[in-house]
């Protein structure tokens, strides 16, 4: 079920981390929480997906943390962008993903470190909060787009509402590359 | 109070209501005569999806207040339901009990289903002059997001779109 209202604003562009070709004919975008346990069990799935579907999808992931609820989340969202800025978003992105329970602070600089960062840099650009305004842009870029929850997806533009188990997302993309080449 | 079979649309006065929001205090819509108020309606409190739609409301809350806007929240939970339930959430807006009679409130605005004995998922903006100006009724099941109601407030409150 796609709900019309709710449609992602902006399209995904060049500003965006994604894995995958812009030539996919499908993109899955989601808004995620680092701390957030539903996220989680999005990460593998996603994952699984990414595997399933190959070159016919791209994957595009957009800061949505609940502060109120997940005190480490903001931080967590920052951390992954300044690894973004020294070239390992992704790489951050699966290690906070796969740490959940440890997103303390010392934790992120200990990742940072793993992922050979020059972690001088890192720690200054989280502490400086160097990349808040760039989460907070994807924050209320969700908001305008209709994210209701987290993990919110929209595939092609158009919010998924239909859950994020694996075979819903399988339907899901299957529906919309076929929309798109029969278009 | 009679109840419409759907919910009030734009256009229409707002039902004036008070509810309790704590046990010792209650809330009334008359209060916040002069500015915009937004009331979410929502089945119940406690659940169980994380990062749902008050906790996306409170979140969103700052851009909200920034636009002069107040946020109600209302459920027939009774106070002390709301009052645990707004604490382990952090929720920065008041939740109002509709309580006694259960759901009048819920009904006078068309938010009320019977065959559940709760709240639906709508969302009413009114204006300072106590008018609805925009509503939305979420189908079942989907969470609304605050997209509708933050395009529908931006609409009604004149600003320089660059401030922040």
């Amino acid at each position: 079920m796609m709900d019309p209202t709710a449609t992602l604003t902006p399209p995904v562009g060049p500003r965006d981390h994604a894995q995958g070709s812009a030539d996919a004919p499908v993109t899955l975008v989601e808004y995620g929480d680092y701390e957030c346990p539903f996220c989680g069990e999005a990460y593998g799935i996603v994952k699984q997906l990414q595997a399933d579907e190959g070159s016919r999808l791209r994957f595009v992931f957009r800061n949505f943390p609940l502060t109120q609820s997940h005190p480490f989340a903001e931080k967590a969202a920052e951390a992954a962008e300044a690894a973004g800025a020294q070239g390992k978003f992704w790489e951050m992105h699966d290690m906070l993903y796969e740490h959940q329970d440890a997103l303390e602070p010392q934790d992120l600089i200990a990742y940072a470190t793993e992922l050979g960062l020059d972690v001088e840099r890192f720690t200054r650009d989280l502490d400086a909060g160097t990349y808040a305004e760039r989460v907070r842009e994807d924050f209320m870029s969700g908001v305008r787009s209709g994210v209701n929850g987290t993990p919110t997806f929209f595939i092609n533009g158009r919010r998924l509402d239909a859950g994020f188990d694996l075979e819903t997302l399988e339907t899901a993309v299957n529906a919309a590359a076929g929309s798109r080449r029969g278009a | 109070m009679s109840s419409p079979a759907t919910i009030l649309p734009a256009g229409t006065p707002a039902p004036d209501f008070t509810l309790h929001s704590t046990p010792d205090e209650t809330v009334s819509l008359r209060d916040f005569r002069g500015k915009p108020v937004i009331l979410v309606f929502y089945p119940a409190d406690w659940s169980p999806v994380c990062g749902d739609e008050l906790e996306l409301f409170n979140e969103v809350l700052p851009e909200f207040q920034r636009l002069g806007a107040q946020v109600l929240g209302i459920s027939v939970d009774n106070v002390w339901s709301h009052d645990a339930f707004a604490r382990a959430r952090h929720l920065h807006f008041p939740l109002l009990a509709d309580f006694e009679p259960k759901g009048a409130v819920s009904r006078a605005y068309g938010a009320y289903r019977p065959e559940d004995g709760v709240s639906a998922r709508a969302i009413f903006l009114i204006d300072g002059t106590g008018v609805i100006r925009w509503s939305y009724l979420s189908p079942v099941g989907v969470n609304p997001g605050a997209n509708g109601v933050l395009a529908a407030l931006e609409n009604l409150v004149p600003q320089d779109a660059n401030a922040s």
